[in-house]
């Protein structure tokens, strides 16, 4: 079995098996947790409308705004160039649609009815770069800063190097640089497996746990008529 | 005055600006001859006790974005990165990854996380009381919606459990538990206080009534340091025209099991104000000018008790608003600029951020809003008990600073809060500084203004 099969056979399908079960034991590990119930009076009636926290704190307040912008922008700019190139290259979406139809049996197309968009492979090598330096940019920042210095762990170190493999291989293989173009592939595909692999183990859980984080604040927060 | 200091062991210091127990020749920081490996072991089992679903999920939430650093009073002061708040709490973080979390086989095996220590614990004693006054703003800043403020009171519960309480806050949480005051207020001193006032300022103070529709209490730091709050209380009741009482009973809102993490002591604390409302058979219980016992009673007080609680529980200022909106209470114009300082337990995390504005209207001021203010605004740094422990002097002294700077920048002529913990940091704070405000209480100055006729 050479390299571009085990990427594409066994290897990804043991990546997602580790992925979805490693998210799913988290996600439910946690909230399957006890709850005690808040007896005390509500000075709210509805603490549900809490959950516009989940929306509100994706921008800091005004107050923290100049404090925090170095890290809001990089974050954001990482995140943003991220989601573009993976969500909106063609190929990604081939594949996507691959498993989409795999999975249920209908094109993406039979089921939403408009075709999934997409921009050109300038648009996505571009916004792959600006994710890749705002990344690079992201690391300089947290060993700079006597802060996240400080607080950071093997798990924030790690992270970042599967989060960075995929783009880097994925620019790679885009330009045809390096090694044959089969190799090339083979390796961002591996490189997505480790990212994967690595997922529900650290701080990439985020992606999902930041919902419940925030939804839980802004629940308990508004029922008491706290600041949000 | 006597102080009625029975505790020889922990003398009290009364006489400076900011009441504890006297600075201790040789600290204690570590109570109880207990192995050091069964600290650690209590420590992280009662820190998980009460873990339930909310702590874990702000445990995986974590980015290490180091955000939190920067709305912390002692971070900004100081600049060290020892005092961001999530790094507070590295530890019983460490420890719930590695022996709690869904995942703690792969943390082992791994040895992704070492195994906490006693020294390591030790260690951050000073992080988790001298350096965090739970003020919660750093809940605010985080992106990932984490309420740090909250990990620190469960790794606080962990702390007591072990002995590894800084001495002076160990030493009044174990007053407030034998004597039923943390500052020599007992049941004896709180009765003489109020015959003396009774004489002195002419006022009725009823104590111990059978049933009453209000039962107010006081912090231990009213009845020792400003036992004017005392009469400004009686004043407004009879103004409004309240059927209400004091009870021996249950007076003292004052609760150092909160603060020192000693989570039987706060429930024997808040059960003598809920048994005592009850006996009387209050409607209302009115907590004092004390940010803490707000927390204490009107949003733990009910899961203290196992079910919702009998009566209502409001803060003097909702009461005092309450009875402006009502018309009952009629106040005198004082025609003065006035800035609020916010408790960051009734306000921030409290919610009751508009009554004390509403009475401050009320009383004709002109308010003059901090930058950055009401549920932002900046702690006066003597919360969490942190006032208390003397060797935090010099740090809190440090964010003090801040404090005055938001005050001077409003340019008003009156400070005003209505929290006696946050007062008495003022007034130490005044004292350190030689500076030129004193800061007054929400209670005492409506007291002041009552207008004749009405009364």
């Amino acid at each position: 079995m050479d390299l571009l099969t085990f990427a594409r056979g066994p290897g990804l399908f043991w990546a997602v098996t580790i992925f979805v079960i490693g998210v799913l034991w988290k996600l439910v590990g946690v909230v399957l947790l006890r709850a005690k119930p808040d007896l005390s009076v509500a000075r709210k009636p509805s603490a549900w409308t809490g959950l516009r926290l989940i929306l509100t704190r994706t921008w800091p307040r005004r107050e923290f705004l100049q404090s925090t912008a170095y890290t809001e922008v990089l974050g954001y700019t990482f995140h943003i160039g991220f989601f573009v190139a993976l969500a909106f290259y063609l190929p990604h979406i081939l594949f996507f649609e691959d498993v989409f139809r795999g999975l249920i049996g209908v094109n993406f197309q039979g089921v939403f009815g408009v075709s999934w968009p997409y921009f050109s492979g300038g648009v996505i090598y571009f916004s792959g770069a600006v994710a890749f330096a705002a990344l690079i940019a992201l690391l300089i920042h947290r060993i700079a800063s006597p802060v996240k210095r400080l607080i950071s762990n093997f798990d924030d170190y790690f992270s970042w190097l599967v989060t960075i493999a995929p783009l880097a291989t994925g620019m790679l293989a885009f330009s045809h640089v390096g090694a044959p173009y089969q190799t090339l592939i083979a390796v961002h595909l591996l490189s997505v497996e480790l990212l994967l692999v690595w997922f529900p183990f650290g701080k990439l859980m985020h992606t999902f746990t930041v919902f419940l984080s925030r939804g839980t604040q802004g629940m308990q927060f508004e029922r008491k008529g706290a600041t949000l | 005055m006597s102080p009625a200091d029975v505790n020889t062991e922990h003398p009290l210091e009364l006489e400076a600006p900011r009441f504890s127990v006297k600075k201790p020749a040789v600290r204690h920081d570590k109570q109880g001859e207990v192995p050091d490996a069964e600290r650690v072991k209590r420590a992280m089992q009662n820190f998980v006790k009460d873990f339930g679903r909310t702590a874990a999920i702000y445990m995986e939430s974590c980015v290490h974005c180091g955000n939190c650093a920067e709305a912390c009073h002692y971070y900004v002061t100081t600049g060290n990165p020892k005092y961001t708040p999530i790094w507070k709490i590295e530890p019983f973080k460490q420890a719930y990854k590695r022996e709690y979390g869904p995942f703690a086989w792969f943390y082992r095996t791994l040895n992704l996380k070492s195994a906490v220590s006693v020294e390591r614990l030790e260690e951050w004693q000073e992080l988790i009381y001298d350096s965090c006054t739970v003020c919660g703003r750093c809940s605010l800043i985080c992106p990932m919606g984490i309420d740090i403020a909250s990990l620190v009171t469960l790794a606080r519960h962990g702390m007591s459990k072990a002995g590894l309480v800084p001495h002076e806050l160990w030493a009044v949480a174990e007053r407030g538990e034998k004597e039923g005051s943390p500052l020599g207020a007992t049941p004896k001193v709180f009765k003489e206080r109020i015959e003396w006032l009774v004489d002195d300022y002419e006022v009725e103070i009823p104590l111990d009534k059978a049933q009453a529709e209000v039962m107010c209490a006081m912090s231990s730091i009213e009845i020792m340091k400003y036992p004017e709050s005392i009469v400004a209380t009686a004043k407004i009741m009879k103004h409004v025209g309240a059927d209400w009482t004091f009870r021996l009973d249950g007076y003292e809102a004052t609760n150092f099991g909160l603060l020192s993490g000693n989570a039987e002591w706060q429930r024997e604390m808040s059960m003598k104000l809920i048994n005592a409302a009850i006996a009387c058979g209050a409607k209302t219980l009115i907590l004092p000018e004390c940010g803490h016992a707000y927390g204490a009673l009107r949003w733990m007080g009910a899961n203290v008790y196992g079910k919702p609680l009998p009566f209502r529980v409001l803060h003097i200022a909702e009461f005092l608003a309450e009875h402006v909106k009502s018309g009952r209470l009629k106040l005198n114009k004082i025609g003065k600029s006035v800035t609020f300082h916010d408790p960051c337990q009734i306000s921030r995390r409290g919610g009751a951020i508009e009554a004390p504005r509403e009475v401050l209207t009320a009383l004709g001021v002109e308010l003059r809003e901090m930058e950055p203010g009401k549920g932002l605004n900046w702690c006066c740094g003597g919360g969490g008990g942190v006032v208390t422990i003397h060797r935090a002097d010099p740090l809190r002294y440090r964010v003090f600073q801040l404090k005055m700077n938001q005050i001077d920048e409003t340019g008003a002529e009156l400070p005003v809060t209505s929290c006696s913990n946050c007062r008495q940091t003022f007034d130490d704070g005044q004292a350190h500084f030689k500076w030129d405000k004193t800061m007054n209480s929400l209670l005492e100055m409506v007291a002041d203004n009552l207008e004749e006729e009405a009364a």
